[in-house]
Parts: C-alpha cells; structure tokens; sequence
C-alpha cells in the first residue's frame, strides 16, 4: 500500500513559553523550538505500522519552506521511505484550502492508496484533512483511532466519539484520513537515526512543477485570514462545590457523568 | 614406600587391567569436557569484541584478592565462609585428585616422587581439608533444605527453582570428598595388617581417619575390594562432576578464575557502543545496543556462564526490592539458560532471537537505576550496568522508547535539558533578589572569567527546590573566596543518564557541547555539587579540567581552617548520611562527607544499617524520575524508613536527585515532622561560621591554598 502522510512542523508547546509579539498579531518566534506536529506523528506511526503488515511505501509530505525539512528527516529517520517538501513563493500565507489545494495537485502526481493528516495542526484548525478529501473527490473519515486494511480495497476504522465511545466504519480506498492521537505509541526517534539519514535526498516541488496557478493558492487567494491573536485571561480555577456532604456527593457525579467520566 | 602394598593400578575390574580402564576413563573423560567447553565458547567467539587483556597487573593484583583471596565473600557471613572453606578445600584438594589419577594408570604417588617429606606434610593437610569440604557440603545441603534462604528462592515468573540441581551437586563433590576418604582408609587398614610396614598416619578426626576406625575389624578382602570400589567410584565422579560444570552454576569453578581476571576495571564509566569503534562512526553502523544474544560481547557471556546463583546481586537491588520486574540475578540465569539452549552441546547452534520480548520485558531493562549495588556485591565480579546500558541501547536504535521517556530525551535535543525549559533561563536561580545581594555569581560567557567552574547541571539549575542547592553551593565557594563562575546558557545537561538510559548520540552531543564551552571559560578546575554531573565530567567526558564534588572541596576547607561551623541549634536532632551511588559506590566518596558533618559542633549522627557501599539508592536519578516504574513501593520509601529505623531525624544528602526521591519519600511513607531532608550544601551552608577572622577572604591568598592538586 503506498501512503502519503500530510506532516507540518510547529512551535512545541512543551518547550516554550509561548508570548505575543509586540505587534499583537502573531507569537514571539525568535526563541522558540519547533517538533513535528504531535497528531502528524501519530499518522506517520500508523503509516509504518499498516505497511509493515501489509507492504508498500510511506511518503511524508509538507508544504513550507526549507526548516521544515527537519521534520521530514524525522520521519524518515521513524522509518518514512521518502520526504517531499513542496515550496513556493507563490504560496505563503496561503489559508487551509490553499494548503489542500497544493496538496491536492501533488497527491494527484503520484498514485497514493492512502493519505493521512494528522486530526488538526497545534497552530491550526484542522481543516486540510476534509478540503483535501473533497477536492480530490476521496472518501473522508476525522477522529480516527484504529485502521484494519481488510483487503486490498477497503479499511476498517473506528472513529472517537465524544464520551470516549467508538463508531466502526469501513471505508474504501483511495480515501484521506485525520488521525487522532493515541491511535498507537509512536515510535523514538534517536539523534543517530536523524543524522542517518541527514544525507539523503529530499525532492522539492514548486507551484509550477504541481501544475498549481499561483491564484487559486497564497495570501492573494487566502479568503480567511488572521487578525489577531491573544492570550486569553486566566479564568477562575477550581469549581468548588457548596452544599452538604450529600448535595456535593451528588453535584459531582452529576459532573463527571456529564464529562464522560463515569457511565 | 607408600605404594608397598598394591595400587590401583594393580586392580583389576571386570578382567580388565587397572590402568587400561583408567586410562579409557581419562581419555574419554578428557575428549567429553574439552568438546563441551569447545561448544560453550562458540558463542563467545561469535560475541561482540570488548577489550580486556590491558594492565594485566592491575588484573593480577585483583585476581589475588577477589578470587583467591575471596574477597567479597564475608560480606555474607555464613555463607561466604563455608564458601571460603570449600574454595581452600579444593586449592588443596587439586593436587590430591590429580595425583590419584594418575596413580591409577601409573601407580606411582606423584608427591613421592619429588619428596617423601613434602608426601607426609601434605598428607594431614588434604585430610583435613576433605574432611571440611564434605562438612561443609552436609551444612550446604542443610541450607537448602532446611533454612532456605530467602535470596535462593527462584519467583515463577523467572524460571524454575535450582535447588535439586544445588543438591545434587553437593551430593556429587561429597561423593567425591568420601571416596577420597575411603581410599586412604582402606588403605592405610591394609598397611596395618599386612604389619612390618610404615603405615601412613591418618590426621586425627579427619575423615579417613573416622573411616579407619570403622574398617578395624574388616578383611584384607574386604578392605583391598573397599578400596578398589571406591577409587573407581572417586575416578568416575570426578570426570562426571568435570563434564556436569559446564551445564549449570557449578561451571563458575572453572570461570571464575578468567572472569574475575577479565572483570572491568573502571568503576563509574559506561562500556563504548562498541569497542573499538570510534564515536565518529557511529552514525554509520547498522545497529547498536544488543538486541540479540550474540550482540552481548564475549565477556559479558562469560559472565553469564560464571554466575554461582547465590543471589547476592538480587538481595542488595533496589529495584528487585520494591517489587519492580528486575532482579539482576535472572538477567544473569535467563542469558545463560538462552545460551545453553540455543548453543546446546548437541546439535545446530541457533542465533538471532529479540532479547526484549523474548527472555527479557522492556519494564525489566528499564526498571534499573544504575545504582551498582549488584555489582557491588558480586563475589565473581559480574557486571550488570554495562549490560542494561547496552539493552536500553538497542532498544532505544529500534525506537522502543517509553513514552514518559520520549519528552524528556526530546527536550534534551532541542533545549539541552529534560523539561523542556530555555536556556536563557538556565541561569535564573542566582537572580532571586535575597541571594543577589548576598552573593554574586559570574556567567563565564567570554566577558568575565574564573579559575573554578561551578557546574551547575538541568535539575539544580531550574527546578525551584533544587536551586536551594546551586545558591549553597555558591555562597560556600564564595564564602572561601574561591574564583568561581558559572556556564549559565551554555551549560548543557551533563548526559549523564541520557548515556546509561542509552541515548548514545544525543549524549555525545550534550558532552560535546558542553566541553566547548568549559573550554572556552579558560577555567582550571571543576566543582559541583550534583553527582551524577561529577560522575560524567569525571568519567564520560575527556579533556576536561580535573573535578570535584562540593563535599570533597567543603572537607579540604574544614581541613585548611576556611570553613568553620556554628553549633547545631537543636542537638536533640540526630543526623544520617545517605550515600548518593554516584558518589560513594561509583566514585569511592563515603568519607568526606561524613567528615564535614562530623566537624560541625554538636551534631549526632548515626549511619544506617545500609551504608557507604551497601548503601540503598534513593530511587534513582535523571531521566529516572520521569519514568514510571511498575513498583508495589517507591524505592525512596524504603530508604526513608531505614534512616527512621536507624534513629535519625534529618537525613542528609549531597545530590539533588536523593533530595528529591527522599523528600516525596518522607510524605509518602508518612514520616512528616518526623524526618526531614536536607543537602549537604545546605546544612553547610546554614552552619557556617560568617565573621571571617582576620579578614581572610582576598582572592589572591586563595588562590595559593587552592594550588593543592585536587583529589581526582
């Protein structure tokens, strides 16, 4: 089978202190540490894993500039056959379709069996997944937590439903899928295997190269745009609970009920 | 003139000739032994290289204290010293079983043939000495079956028990010890009756001696068949008992002497990922670690053949103690059952099974905290953390990595320290506004400069607890005048556990980064107060200025006079000392810290039953307390009741990582109010006489005093 994983490098929240920049619109970037997008991971881990079993290749793919290359070795260094990094001018400050509409030419270069994306960026809004399904006219399933290939042309999945229940799907192939975290325990990249492959070739793509007009994608074509950006107050803390020993008792089981964390 | 009467190379059995049989017997006896040791070094030759035939004096100098002077052996009384007993008992036993082999294909007592006197001396000698062994094997077998002492016990999900196969060794070399014995009595019974003869002398009570008195009234006949009987019995066990050693715990009589000599000689350091290959070239290796069995170098395989199963290793573990799924013991008896199993003396040798998975679990190798305590104890010097590095090394170059582990190593990459936090911040805890003004801490950055480095490493330098330690650590080197500086955001973290929780690479990256920037602070000298950190600079890292620990340098200013102490304020309070392993059991250091608590006026200290170097580990260090142990306790817990139970109040410390284990300990175990923690520094720090007489504070004065070379 061969699969195409959608990946995308973002500030890690565990390793920063994420601040506003002074103009308010945007984080402060100078300090910050970036990893692979976490639920991008997971996708790349169930990549390896489907082909493990059942053969075929995995391709990670991401579309930004040339830092994002560090990501791509990641997952090749997690065992990704190849990385394609797709770059162009022409598409900076593209907005979630754009981004679906570049990937969309380049899935349609090759012959993907399958395509995953992670169930939503940490900066973003976990939109490519679904345009990217529609525009190439794929069958599209969010929230996936387990993938059974059940023969060459067709998937068994589940899907997280709130309250932590789960819905059975079968899905035929070619389709795209959004992968929720926790799906698997993915796998550690060491800094060995990271310089192992710090050598190896990782093909660029362009607008023109992806057949892509530069108008469809882009700021010029980004029809949602940011405009602005803030930390939110800190809230009050802790609900504290008022009443009797009993009425108390039953406020939270009725919480916890209502949070799924009891049935 | 001993051989006056008949030999048992005058015997014949079933028509055929003494020495025809005998001679069948030997060489058969030979060929099987030398073809099962052949089988058992296959393996061997196919294991990984590792380098091990240097300074073969200091090798010497070691094999005569711990195998022959069996040195670690009284560390368990009762048992090391019928171990001792026997171990002596077969030195001189040696040259009795050889003689008598040959006796029954030459006839001739080979001692004899050098000197009669030598004969007579050695006679009593041998006597006795098979009379403590067979002593010794009757107490033995009494052990097991009666006292069965807990370490011998084998859990189910480790294997079967050995005790039938401990018994019938016992049985096997007092078989060996009685045939012996009989031999000597029936003969020296027939020299007495056949009369006109010297009779050989019998050492009183010794078992030929017992023996002789029983025959007193038995026939010529009898006593020539007795004999006869029981050489041939002595010649047939002995070669069973040569071929049986190599299929169990008894072959450590003859590995013992190459494994205690081959032992690793350099306490604190971690094996490279493979010998002989430079770190450079790491990056272009297939696979690292040990995955499978044959990835084990061949001396860690010799250790597998030469583990006596005495258990010791296990009873001293930390982990095994709180119920985690390690006992170093079965690390040891699941490789040797692997190998005898896949490199049987019959048949195709097989390789290449996943250790992890297979005779050992991931939560195994994971569970160990480095402690040493296992090796400690081992009276054949086995190793252990070279072996569970080299587990957690393959297992980390196949990604099986748990996840409470993946954050840490990832921060470690990105940010050089496990939480994930900057490092323009590495340095904040000498900004705290009250410790500003009371003293001043450089950053060596290129614009200031010093003769000491202070280094601090990740857990002093950010966690809010263990600052306390880094500003104590400061204000004592200040307090003395030493010149001193830190590295602030060009320091890394040490790697120290990253390296033994196998992170090769990203270890060789931290040292790297960190030596660049010792180097550029121009320093000549090294103190920190975190042992795991003096353990990596002092071991891992190479061309680095010498370095100390902070309890080191406090004992030599007590010496000097520099630092003095104002009496404890409660001398109700009574003191304990934890031993940090990386900086007793790895590096030796039990005395300086015990000094400078001892110097302080007032205080009563106490040692806990488990100290120096049977000291019990805290829990464990580093990235150590970011995993989470399968465990029915916390390791802490148990220390913290041993420093109740040995009467203290305050436990001291002098590493950030016990500060932390004992401090969750203490609240854990409930002994709040009753037991606290505090760190050397800290003690110190509070008890320092300020007033400093006579104005000796001036840097250059210091700076001479300091000249002393340090004690690394």
């Amino acid at each position: 089978m061969e699969i195409l994983v959608c990946v995308r490098r973002v500030p890690d929240t565990a390793e920063n202190e994420i601040e506003l920049n002074r103009a308010g619109n945007d984080i402060e970037r100078d300090d910050l540490v970036y990893s692979i997008n976490e639920a991008d991971n997971y996708a790349v881990e169930e990549a390896l894993q489907i082909v493990a079993k059942a053969g075929g290749n995995v391709t990670v793919v991401t579309v930004g500039g040339d830092d994002d290359e560090e990501v791509l070795r990641r997952e090749m260094a997690m065992g990704a056959n190849q990385g394609v990094l797709i770059k162009d001018e022409a598409f900076n400050g593209s907005d979630g379709k754009g981004i679906a509409t570049i990937l969309k030419a380049f899935v349609q270069k090759g012959k993907y069996d399958l395509v995953l994306t992670g169930v939503q960026a940490e900066d973003g809004g976990a939109q490519v997944g679904g345009m990217l399904a529609s525009l190439l006219d794929y069958p599209f399933a969010s929230l996936v937590n387990s993938i059974e290939v059940l023969d060459g042309k067709k998937l068994k999945i589940s899907r997280e439903i709130a309250g932590g229940n789960k819905e059975m799907n079968e899905i035929d192939l070619p389709c795209v899928l959004s992968i929720q975290t926790g799906i698997n325990e993915p796998r550690y990249v060491g800094m060995r295997g990271i310089r192992q492959v710090a050598s190896l070739d990782i093909p660029t793509f362009g607008a023109s190269d992806l057949g892509v007009a530069a108008s469809s994608v882009g700021d010029a074509a980004a029809k949602v745009k940011r405009s602005d950006y803030f930390v939110p107050a800190m809230g009050k803390g802790a609900e504290m609970l008022q009443g009797s020993r009993e009425e108390n008792i039953e406020n939270l089981i009725g919480l916890l009920k209502a949070k799924g964390g009891l049935k | 003139m001993l051989n006056d009467i008949p030999s048992a190379a005058q015997a014949t059995y079933w028509s055929i000739p003494g020495p025809v049989l005998f001679s069948v017997i030997a060489i058969v006896g030979l060929a099987c032994f030398a073809y099962i040791v052949a089988k058992r070094l296959t393996p061997l030759i196919r294991g990984e290289r590792d380098i091990r035939f240097d300074r073969p004096l200091l090798r010497l100098e070691r094999l005569f204290k711990y195998w022959l002077g069996q040195w670690k052996h009284p560390r368990y009384r009762t048992a090391g010293t019928i171990h001792i007993l026997i171990f002596a008992g077969f030195l001189i036993l040696a040259f009795q079983a050889f003689s008598l082999l040959i006796l029954g294909i030459s006839g001739d007592a080979v001692l004899s043939r050098f000197s009669e006197t030598a004969g007579h001396l050695y006679g009593p000698i041998k006597d006795y000495a098979a009379t403590v062994v067979f002593l010794c094997m009757v107490i033995a077998a009494t052990r097991r079956i009666v006292f069965r002492p807990a370490r011998y016990a084998v859990p189910a999900k480790f294997g079967k028990g050995h005790k039938a196969d401990a018994i019938f060794l016992l049985a096997l070399i007092a078989t060996l010890m009685a045939s012996e014995g009989l031999i000597e009595a029936s003969k020296a019974s027939l020299q007495a009756q056949q009369g006109g003869q010297p009779v050989e002398l019998l050492a009183v009570l010794s078992l030929p001696w017992m023996m002789k008195n029983a025959l007193f009234s038995a026939s010529s006949s009898t006593l020539w068949n007795l004999y006869r009987g029981a050489y041939l019995v002595d010649v047939l066990t002995f070669y069973f008992l040569l071929c049986y050693r190599p299929f169990g715990i008894q072959f450590h009589v003859e590995t013992s002497l190459f494994n205690v000599y081959f032992a690793k000689l350099d306490r604190g350091t971690v094996k490279p990922v493979k010998w002989g290959l430079d770190a450079a070239q790491l990056d272009q290796v297939k696979s690292v670690g040990v995955k499978t069995f044959e990835d084990f170098t061949w001396k860690h395989m010799l250790d597998f053949y030469s583990c006596a199963d005495c258990g010791r290793c296990s009873d001293q573990c930390p982990a095994n103690a709180v119920g985690r799924p390690l006992s170093p013991r079965f690390i040891t008896t699941k490789a040797r059952d692997y190998s005898f199993q896949h490199y049987p003396v019959l048949g195709a040798s097989g390789n290449g099974k996943p250790l992890i998975g297979g005779i050992y679990s991931e939560d195994e190798i994971w569970s160990c905290t480095t402690c040493g305590a296992c090796e400690e104890e081992c009276p054949l010097l086995i190793e252990y953390i070279d072996k569970i590095v080299d587990l957690r090394r393959g297992m980390v170059d196949d990604g099986n990595v748990p996840k409470s582990l993946q954050k840490p190593l990832k921060a470690l990459e990105s940010r050089g320290n496990p939480y994930g936090k900057m490092e323009k911040k590495r340095a904040e805890w000498t900004k705290s506004a009250d410790f500003q003004k009371t003293c001043n801490v450089p950053i060596l950055d290129g614009t200031k400069s010093a003769d000491t480095l202070y280094f601090v490493d990740s857990i002093t330098s950010y966690d809010d607890r263990m600052q306390s330690i880094g500003r104590a650590t400061a204000k004592i080197l200040d307090h003395v005048g030493a010149n001193f500086g830190i590295l602030g955001a060009a320091e890394k973290d040490s790697g120290h556990e990253v390296r033994r929780f196998g992170e090769e690479t990203l270890f060789m990256a931290l040292r790297d980064d960190n030596v660049e920037a010792i180097k550029a602070s121009g320093v000549q000298r090294i103190v920190t107060a975190d042992p795991h950190a003096y353990n990596a600079l002092k071991h891992d890292y190479k061309d680095v200025p010498p370095v100390e620990h902070i309890s080191q340098f406090i004992a030599r200013e007590v010496k000097t006079g520099k630092i003095k102490f104002n009496p404890v304020e409660d001398a109700d309070k009574v003191y304990a000392y934890h031993d940090p392993c990386y900086l007793g059991r790895h590096n030796q250091v039990y005395d300086d810290p015990r000094e400078v608590l001892d110097a302080i006026p007032g205080l009563k200290r106490v040692e806990m039953s488990r100290s120096r170097d049977r000291a019990f580990c805290c829990g464990g260090g580093g990235l150590m307390l970011f995993y989470e142990p399968k465990e029915d306790q916390r390791i802490g817990v148990l220390r913290a009741k041993m420093a109740a139970e040995a009467g203290a109040n305050v436990i001291v410390t002098a590493c950030p990582f016990c500060m932390v284990n004992m401090e969750d300990a203490i609240k854990v175990a409930g002994l709040e109010g009753k037991l606290t923690a505090i760190d050397l520094t800290e003690l110190v720090d509070k008890q320092l006489v300020r007033e400093s007489p006579n104005g000796v504070v001036a840097g250059e004065q210091i700076t001479e005093t300091r000249q002393e070379p340090s004690s690394v």
